[in-house]
């Protein structure tokens, strides 16, 4: 019988546009296949340095996205009360003027009262120098309440973090320890090396009170009690000390374990140059770290100053790190924290090798091979949203760093521009005057008590209280803290906040309800306690009612944008990288590119920065900007394709450069020179490379940060030394925090509630195929995740004799829910969690009011207090990391009741009203008939 | 199984039709009568044929339907119900216009129509993912309800006694043994997932939140007690109340009216029964254990 | 054409890696964007935006709980299901208009979508949940196994696989036909025990599963701390580090 026929080769498009998707912050290569004009289909980039050709769930429902019915349509005014979602479509110049006509009269007179804080974008080098063109000292992004301890620390520890940062040598190492992940930022790539790891049969231990997704595929579950990690690295650290099994030789080059600390201050001993000492073993001479030809000695003793290592052996061989100890507490048994222990020895050191590569180290000495120690690490939020999650995220490093599998073959290697030591980052930027451009960069790494962002009177000179001594080391802001501070007066009040891209009225907020209140407060005037908003979103999120204009941005495929290495490149640890977006389609509505929208911003007010000596704008749009734009000379937010297209990293402009961009695909790499691979913080082949890049001015080589010395002089000052004091209430909490080698303390959380009274541990996790809230108006994915169950362990299931489909109470000393409960055994006994973000407000995202999302789905932030809850003293302390200043989400604690079954999850707050009206019954995408 | 009304109401309705139909080639009715008679029947076999037209997707192709009679026993159902449709069309015309019975046509249709509703049991029975229905009692099942419906409506009382008490006990076998035919086959989350082999599975997420076709095609949900009195329900209405009024009042047209209505009721709930409460193995994938 | 061929000279299929899925739903969105620009109908979404959106998908990701009785920690599987191409195909033999068949050449199995009726009698006699009927377009739904991509001309060489094999970010899905026992999915089956779902359903998958490899299995080689020998110096830690100093 005749088989009906199949064409087999049907036509697969019109043509190929490659950009950079933008469902997430990991920034896949794509493919997108036109038909008629129109996009037909998505699919992964196979020659781009990222993704190799993958694609995740939400990338290829990009099609989806950019069709959404919740996408805005024109520019808003609002004319009805803040919230009540009552909006005019206004044109862009009348936009325009009415943005120019509030900040311009700011910037004049006291340019800090504006507060512009950008969420998740990627062009935080770009919104940077406008906020310090603008001249206030109110500019952050949302790092703060993302990851800050993670990037900190690792920066701090060892010039570069996990994170976007650095990966694990996917191709040879054969132990892989993932600590507090979902799904991270680095989506796709650790999916592949997982895929990698797991075809070469090689190991994989999950350190997570929850498994699904990665730590389902783990060999070995670590399902340990949140926020009790930095004691539990501390014991595998108590272990490898008390065995002998650290890798000497890689302390005493490569880090400053060898550093000689002065007998009773504890600060470096240095010479004349300021360059921390250490004994040579060869000569026993005292001499700078970086002598050419020495070999420094761990076990140095020199006029009663001891060595950083002999320091950490002190600390750590203490019985209170021994399994035994910490078991109870961390919810392992002491025999599980010895075998994991054993495995890292055991992988690190007994299997151990070598490749047959010749290498220079900084102190001039030529190593014949590379010793490879096939051990790596990779952690995130599950550490860093803690509010000890600086000091437990060093841990991590400090551990990495003893069995020296740090940019070795392996283990953790860098990706370009890092490695980059704290020392080689901008100092943070806070002295705003009117009509000026800020001095500097906002952000930055401080090194003691002087660099605070602090006024003469002693107050916090920012908005969001960072760089003070609640938060010394906020090298990212504190976005989280603003609404709040702003609405309390604390440390002053402001006039116009202008966000970009945050949820702030809804999942990137900490109590939510509370914030939509501070958003729509008015004072003893009947005016707004903050006065005006300015809000740019894509889409018909939740923030979009409190705004008073907004500023509405196209979406992903409709815009230039520009990933570039000023900022979170796309680099691998093999390449540096870099990417543009590119309007592969048209806009169909009255939309602007945000960036673009910030340079017709800057050109009305003629910003320093951005307008040439004759008063004329220096940039028409974003992508003049990204081509013309010069940081340095030769060196602009795109590497590749400069000069006359062959120069990269540093070389004159280019005109045709993001013509060459899209030639090539959307990206331009290039890889590390042979021999400069690994060891690069110290390998003269990498540091030299790296200036002719423009990644570095000069060669900085520098040391592993063990015993981190910025830490101690805050310690110092806690304790009473020198000029610059710490406020009384903080003095304590500063000498107990800010230990200068990693120790672990109970996360807040478990300290400011009576555990007995919210005994259970509360957490949420990234579902892999949604982004924060807005994956939610994609109309694929949605069915994936269309409401969110609370996840609870077998005992208290049993406990509170839950069956299918029963609802819970769960109270936090802050708050309460009422939400639908489900079973799941694979989960630490005393944690509950659910997926991020899926609750969504009635009326939000073009989604009708009925949604799931609306209905069943929740929000744990209505749990979650920007502060801590009142002590008594008449202070409000945040909710974060004491050193970093870093969102503690997950110190949340509750206690579960069971209640009735009902429909709807509370609190649920009344509708919204819909700007965009609501998406459409039915759909079939086609679009080649 | 989800208990569509089009699929019950085609197969009780059709049942009847055509046992009734089956029966009529040997009941020796002429003019009037046998114009009401086949009337009745094709009315009821046709209906339950349009009926079953509702739940397609693209039922202006229902003609392809006749094309895979080697393999399909949808296909074959197709044919079968013409040609009985066709034969008893030409023993009815004979009947109604010539007062002839044809009695070799009549022995024709009357097999087909059998075939008809055996074809239709077929369709069920062959499901091995469905065990329930994966028996001989299916087809048995259908058949004895079309002849009871059939043999009440001819008005052979004593026939359809004997039917509906043999129709009571074979649905009553029915529900028995399909009740263990699921887990006697050893279908289990352990087999469907190839997971388990030395502990317990559950399903902790389904792979979308909400709805799809599976779950609303093959994961309906009776409860156990609800199904149990359906189950008395339906055997009293459509068995023992029809077979009480037949052996105790006098046949009659409104006896046999009311008989009939309470046996077609009775075989809706029974029918309804048979999808709502048959199991789909698919359902392992969706939690069932 | 309803009648199952005897044999095929092809066996296509795709080996589904259960140590390494990680649960992402790539592969499934991945199919739902390639199948509804491409093979017949798109795979409609029904109430999109609203209370009870229900859409067509050739692919789902279910999670399952492996709790070992020996009491060891629960254990989470991802579990990737799609058709699996049965070489005893029963969602063929029933379908009453021809419109699902198995191809000769490859073995895939197909519906026609122009002679489908939309019975739902195939997808009634599939054990495995592989067929969704699309309420839109009322014709049965299912994979293709990406027939329109794996020999289309029009893609380059290297991308002519299934969209799900080739947006799998772990590597989890394999493709190849498993008639040639050197093959890469021949060998990975045969390598790690690939198994057939629901075999006492006779159906004869082509496809096949890779179980996950056994878990939690770390254990302190004697209890001990691992060889204590700092802690055990007679002169300490100073006098042990001099001494691995010296050896180095
Ligand atoms: N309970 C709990 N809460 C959390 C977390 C948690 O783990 N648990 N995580 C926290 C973390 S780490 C983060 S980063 C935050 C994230 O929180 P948000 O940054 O608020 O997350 P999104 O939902 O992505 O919101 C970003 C906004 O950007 C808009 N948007 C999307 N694309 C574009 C675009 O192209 N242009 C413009 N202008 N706007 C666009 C979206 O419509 C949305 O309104 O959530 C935080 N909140
Ligand atoms: N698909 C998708 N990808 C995303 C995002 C998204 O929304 N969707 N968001 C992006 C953003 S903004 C961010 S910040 C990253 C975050 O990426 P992740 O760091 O993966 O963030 P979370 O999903 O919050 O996962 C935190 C994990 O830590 C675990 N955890 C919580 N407390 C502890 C603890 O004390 N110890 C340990 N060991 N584990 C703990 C939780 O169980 C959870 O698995 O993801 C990015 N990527
Ligand atoms: S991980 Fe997914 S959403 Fe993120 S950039 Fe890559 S493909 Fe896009
Ligand atoms: S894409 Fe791969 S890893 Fe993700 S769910 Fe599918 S098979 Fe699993
Ligand atoms: S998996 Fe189902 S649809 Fe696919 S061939 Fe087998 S029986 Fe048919
Ligand atoms: S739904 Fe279509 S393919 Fe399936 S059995 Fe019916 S006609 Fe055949
Ligand atoms: S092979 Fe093609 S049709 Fe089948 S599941 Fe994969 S992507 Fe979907
Ligand atoms: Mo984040």
């Amino acid at each position: 019988m005749n088989q009906p026929f199949v064409d087999t080769s049907p036509r697969v498009s019109d043509e190929i546009r490659k950009t950079t998707c933008y469902m997430c912050a990991c920034r896949c290569g794509i493919n997108v296949h036109m038909k008629d004009g129109k996009v037909a289909y998505i699919e992964g980039n196979r020659d781009h340095p990222v993704n190799r050709g993958v694609l995740c769930a939400k990338g290829s429902a990009g099609i989806m996205q950019v069709n959404a019915p919740s996408r805005l349509q024109a520019p808003l005014r609002r004319v009805g009360p803040r919230g009540s979602g009552e909006f005019e479509e206004i044109s862009w110049d009348e936009a325009l003027d009415i943005a120019t006509g509030w900040m311009e009269p700011l910037r004049r007179k006291d340019p800090s009262k504006l507060a512009f804080f950008t969420g998740r974008d990627q062009s935080q080098s770009f919104t940077g120098f406008w906020a310090q063109n603008f001249g206030t000292v109110n500019y952050a992004a949302h790092g703060g309440f993302c990851s800050v301890n993670m990037a900190t620390a690792g920066i701090y520890t060892m010039g570069g973090a996990f994170w976007e940062f650095g990966q694990p040598d996917w191709d040879y190492t054969k132990l892989f320890m993932l600590f507090g992940v979902a799904e991270d930022h680095d989506s796709n790539p650790i999916k592949m090396g997982l895929g990698k790891i797991k075809a070469r049969g090689a190991r994989v231990i999950g350190v997570n009170p929850i498994r699904t997704g990665y730590n389902a595929i783990a060999d070995d579950w670590i399902g340990i009690t949140p926020g009790t990690d930095g004691l539990f690295v501390l014991s595998l650290i108590h272990c490898l000390i008390s065995a002998g099994r650290v890798d000497l030789d890689y302390l005493a080059r490569y880090s400053n374990a060898p550093v000689l600390l002065e007998d009773g201050t504890g600060m470096f001993l240095r010479d004349e140059a300021g360059k921390p000492l250490v004994r040579d073993r060869k000569t026993g001479k005292i001499t700078a770290f970086d002598t050419p030809g020495i070999l420094p000695d761990l076990a140095a003793r020199h006029e009663g100053h001891r060595t950083v290592f002999q320091h950490m052996a002190d600390m750590y061989l203490d019985p209170a790190y021994a399994p035994e100890a910490v078991s109870e507490t961390c919810g392992i048994p002491a025999e599980r924290i010895r075998a994991v222990a054993e495995e890292l020895a055991r992988v690190a050191f007994d299997e151990a090798f070598e490749i047959e590569k010749k290498w220079t180290d900084f102190r001039g000495e030529t190593h014949q091979r590379m010793i490879g120690r096939p051990v790596s690490f990779h952690a995130m939020r599950g550490i860093s949203a803690h509010s000890n999650g600086f000091q437990t995220c060093r841990a991590i490093h400090v551990l990495q760093i003893l069995l020296g599998t740090v940019e070795v073959p392996g283990g953790f290697r860098f990706k370009p521009p890092y490695p980059k030591s704290s020392e080689a980052h901008p100092r943070p930027h806070f002295n705003s005057r009117p009509d000026s451009p800020l001095d500097g960069p906002h952000l930055g790494f401080v090194h003691g008590p002087e660099q605070l962002a602090l006024t003469p009177e002693g107050t916090p000179a920012r908005i969001d209280k960072a760089f003070t001594w609640e938060n010394p080391m906020s090298a990212h802001g504190l976005m989280h803290m603003v609404i709040a501070n702003a609405h309390a007066g604390d440390p002053y009040r402001i006039d116009t906040l202008f966000l970009y891209m945050a949820n702030m009225a809804w999942n990137s907020s900490m109590n939510t309800a509370e914030t939509i209140r501070m958003l729509t407060d008015k004072d003893e005037n009947g005016e707004y306690v903050i006065p005006r908003i300015i809000y740019s979103d894509a889409y018909s999120s939740e923030m979009v009612a409190y705004a008073d204009l907004i500023l509405p941005d196209t979406t992903y495929l409709e815009r230039h944008d520009c990933i570039s290495l000023l900022d979170r490149p796309i680099c691998e640890a093999d390449a540096v990288a870099d990417a543009i977006r590119w309007p592969v389609i048209e806009p169909d509505r009255e939309v602007r590119g945000f960036q673009t929208v910030l340079i017709q911003l800057a050109n009305r007010m003629k910003l320093p920065g951005f307008t040439n000596e004759d008063g004329s704008p220096k940039y028409r749009d974003y992508a003049d900007y990204i081509v013309n734009h010069e940081r340095k000379p030769g060196i602009g937010p795109l590497a590749g394709f400069r000069g006359n297209g062959d120069q990269a990293g540093r070389g004159p402009i280019n005109p045709e450069q993001l013509d060459r961009y899209i030639e090539n695909g959307g990206f331009f790499v290039s890889h590390v020179p042979d021999g400069a691979q690994y060891y690069k913080p110290w390998n003269m082949a990498y540091q030299n490379w790296a200036v002719e890049m423009g990644i570095l001015d000069a060669p900085q080589p520098y040391l592993f940060q063990l015993y981190v010395e910025p830490m101690r002089r805050f310690q110092r000052a806690a304790e009473g030394h020198g000029e610059l004091q710490p406020p009384e209430h903080l003095r304590d909490r500063l000498r107990r925090t800010m230990s200068p080698l990693p120790d672990w303390y109970p996360p807040f959380g478990d300290e400011n509630v009576d555990p007995a009274e919210y005994p259970v541990h509360a957490l949420t996790q990234r579902p892999m195929a949604m982004y924060h809230s807005w994956g939610s108006q994609n109309a694929w994915l949605r069915q994936i995740h269309g409401m969110n169950p609370l996840y609870v362990p077998q005992k208290l299931w049993e406990t509170h004799g839950f069956q299918e489909g029963d609802w819970a109470r769960l109270t936090s000393a802050h708050g309460t829910i009422v939400v639908p409960v489900a079973l799941h055994c694979g989960l630490n006994e005393n944690t509950v969690w659910t997926w991020n973000a899926i609750g969504k407000r009635k009326g939000a995202w073009a989604l009708s009011p009925d949604a799931p999302e609306a209905r069943q789905g929740f929000l744990l932030n209505h749990l979650i207090s920007e502060l801590q809850p009142p002590k008594g003293d008449g202070l409000r302390w945040s909710n974060s990391d004491p050193i970093t200043g870093q969102a503690a989400w997950f110190d949340l604690r509750v206690r579960i009741e069971k209640v009735d079954p009902r429909d709807e999850a509370e609190p649920a707050l009344a509708p919204l009203v819909s700007p965009v009206g609501t998406g459409p019954q039915n759909i079939a995408w086609k679009v080649g008939k | 199984m989800h208990p569509a009304p089009s699929i019950i109401i085609f197969t009780v309705l059709s049942g009847a039709g055509f046992g009734y139909l089956a029966l009529l080639a040997g009941a020796h009715g002429t003019g009037h009568i046998a114009f009401f008679q086949f009337a009745l029947g094709f009315a009821l076999a046709v209906t339950g044929l349009v009926a079953s037209s509702f739940h397609l997707g693209n039922p202006q192709r229902a003609l392809r339907a006749f094309s895979q009679w080697r393999s399909s026993w949808l296909s074959r159902e197709a044919w079968a119900s013409l040609a009985a449709l066709l034969c008893m069309a030409v023993v009815g015309a004979y009947a109604v216009f010539f007062g002839q019975p044809l009695p070799f046509l009549a022995l024709l249709g009357s097999a087909l129509a059998l075939l008809t509703v055996l074809a239709t049991s077929m369709i069920y029975a062959q499901l091995k993912t469905v065990p329930r229905w994966n028996s001989a009692l299916t087809p048995l099942y259908f058949l004895t309800t079309a002849l009871a419906g059939g043999a009440i409506l001819v008005g052979w009382t004593r026939l359809a006694v004997v039917a509906l008490l043999v129709l009571g006990g074979i649905q009553i076998w029915a529900w028995a043994a399909g009740d263990r035919r699921f887990s006697a086959r050893g279908h289990s989350m352990a087999t469907a997932t190839g997971l388990g082999g030395s502990g317990s599975i559950r399903l902790f997420e389904k792979p979308h939140s909400g709805q799809n076709y599976l779950l609303k095609e093959f994961a309906y949900d009776v409860g156990r007690r609800h199904a149990a009195k359906l189950r008395v329900i339906s055997i009293i209405l459509m068995c023992l109340l029809p077979a009480v009024l037949l052996v105790f009042l006098p046949a009659s047209l409104p006896v046999i009216i009311l008989a009939f209505a309470l046996h077609l009721t009775g075989a809706i709930v029974s029918r309804w029964l048979f999808f709502a409460e048959a199991e789909h193995v698919v359902q392992l994938y969706y939690g069932r254990n | 054409m309803t009648v199952l061929p005897q044999t095929t000279e092809k066996k296509l299929g795709l080996v589904i890696d259960l140590d390494t899925c990680v649960g992402c739903h790539a592969c499934v969105i991945s199919c739902k964007g390639w199948n509804t620009e491409n093979y017949g109908a798109p795979l409609s979404d029904s109430d999109a935006y609203g209370a009870e959106p229900v859409g067509t998908f050739l692919n789902r990701v279910h999670a399952f709980e492996v709790q070992p009785d020996n009491g060891a920690a629960a254990q989470a599987v991802h579990f990737p299901k799609s058709c699996l191409h049965c070489e005893d195909a029963p969602c063929v033999t029933v379908c009453p208009t021809g419109a699902s068949y198995k191809r000769r050449e490859d073995g895939i199995v197909l519906v026609n979508e122009d002679a489908c009726i939309g019975c739902g009698l195939c997808a009634w006699a599939c054990p495995y949940g592989a067929r969704e009927l699309d309420t839109q377009a009322g014709v049965m739904k299912k994979c293709t196994l990406c027939v329109d991509r794996i020999y289309n001309e029009n893609l380059p060489e290297e991308d002519r696989v299934p969209a799900c094999v080739r947006s799998c970010p772990a590597g989890a899905r394999h493709f190849g036909d498993f008639a040639d026992p050197d093959s890469n999915v021949s060998r990975l089956s045969a390598e790690r025990g690939g198994f057939d779902l629901m075999p006492e359903m006779g159906t004869r998958p082509v496809n096949k599963y890779l179980p996950p490899r056994p878990k939690d299995q770390l254990t302190c080689s004697d209890g001990a701390a691992p060889a204590g020998v700092v802690a055990e110096n007679p002169g300490g830690f100073l006098a042990w580090l001099d001494k691995a100093l010296e050896k180095l």
